[in-house]
């Protein structure tokens, strides 16, 4: 038998991070999400053995500053995107403004860090977005559309088969049919 | 800063379609780390040793002797320990059926193969760094499907 579930990746990562924060006795708090503030100070055997055990399920403490603002940039792009409002100012002015960074600063780092610009991040993410809202099946592609502020599915169609090089109605064939397959196994 | 690498490997039968993409790779941003195999047989005995590097991304033509790029496909999405591994398939063909065909099958990327070198050059720059944001932004590889 196979069921297909659906997760909400921020709850599990807080969850674990909480429960190995209280594991280890660490007095914390959470400031924006993926930011931890230690209250107190932490012995550094106790810090290598929380690193460690996080290690394990693919969270890692980023020390480099640079890194850390991408991953913010990331994350406020990741966060825009699946915002139930409709974020109606322009993705340049809302992170340099989130970030307080000027939008040349952020995007120059951004492209030597990723090897891509920050648009085609924010579209790729966008299509990401909407392949998750295909296969969850709970949306019609005019919704999905919608939901992610395009002004007609003909603008999600086109622009989705511009990063993918396949139309959504195809994408959606080959992952039933995936499953279909791995079904009968 | 640590040097992060991306690890791919081509299976090929023809020497100077190899050599075009060894040197293509040379020219990107994105440090690689390129092994080539001359069939699908090689590719095989090499990813199924206990001690193999896997790569991050495979390109598979599509015509080799022995063993040709679908045989490896289902060999290699039978097996789990290569499920964290981008197929690339190279084709000469462009028919929607093949196309979709190979997708279900489990092959990732499906590039045309570029008759000139500037082409094959964007072409790999492309799904690189496509690869690249899918392996350091966590994205979920099971909708990872793209063709050039």
């Amino acid at each position: 038998m196979k069921i297909f579930i659906k997760f909400d990746f921020n709850t599990v990562c807080r969850k674990v991070l909480e429960d190995k924060l209280l594991k280890h006795d660490i007095k914390y708090r959470m400031l924006a999400f993926g930011e931890i503030e230690f209250l107190g100070n932490i012995n550094p055997n106790k810090l290598d053995e929380f690193t460690e055990e996080l290690k394990e399920y693919g969270i890692e403490i980023i020390e480099n500053q640079k890194t850390i603002l991408v991953q913010k940039m990331k994350d406020t792009i990741i966060e825009m995107i699946h915002s139930p409002e409709l974020v109606n100012v322009k993705s340049s002015v809302y992170l340099a403004e989130k970030l307080s960074h000027s939008y040349g600063y952020l995007s120059n780092l951004f492209s030597d860090v990723t090897y891509t610009s920050i648009e085609n991040y924010i579209i790729m993410q966008k299509i990401e977005y909407a392949k998750q809202l295909i296969v969850s099946a709970q949306l019609s592609l005019t919704e999905i559309a919608f939901k992610l502020n395009y002004s007609s599915v003909a603008h999600l169609s086109t622009q989705f088969k511009n990063v993918t090089g396949i139309t959504p109605s195809a994408f959606q064939r080959i992952i039933s049919k995936r499953r279909e397959i791995a079904n009968k196994k | 800063m640590e040097k992060e690498y991306i690890h791919i490997i081509l299976a090929d039968d023809d020497e100077d379609d190899r050599l075009f993409f060894t040197d293509a790779f040379e020219e990107l941003k994105i440090n690689t780390k390129v092994n080539t195999f001359n069939d699908g047989v090689e590719l095989m005995n090499y990813l199924n040793k206990p001690d193999a590097v896997l790569p991050n991304v495979l390109f598979l033509d599509l015509n080799m002797p022995r063993k040709n790029g679908i045989e490896c496909l289902d060999e290699i999405k039978m097996d789990e320990k290569f499920n964290d591994i981008a197929i690339a398939i190279f084709s000469t063909s462009s028919s929607e059926e093949h196309i979709e065909e190979t997708f279900v099958r489990g092959a990732n990327i499906y590039i045309k193969k570029p008759s000139d070198f500037v082409t094959l050059k964007k072409v790999l720059a492309d799904v690189v760094t496509i690869n690249w944001q899918y392996h350091t932004s966590g994205l979920n590889k099971d909708n990872f499907l793209l063709r050039l």
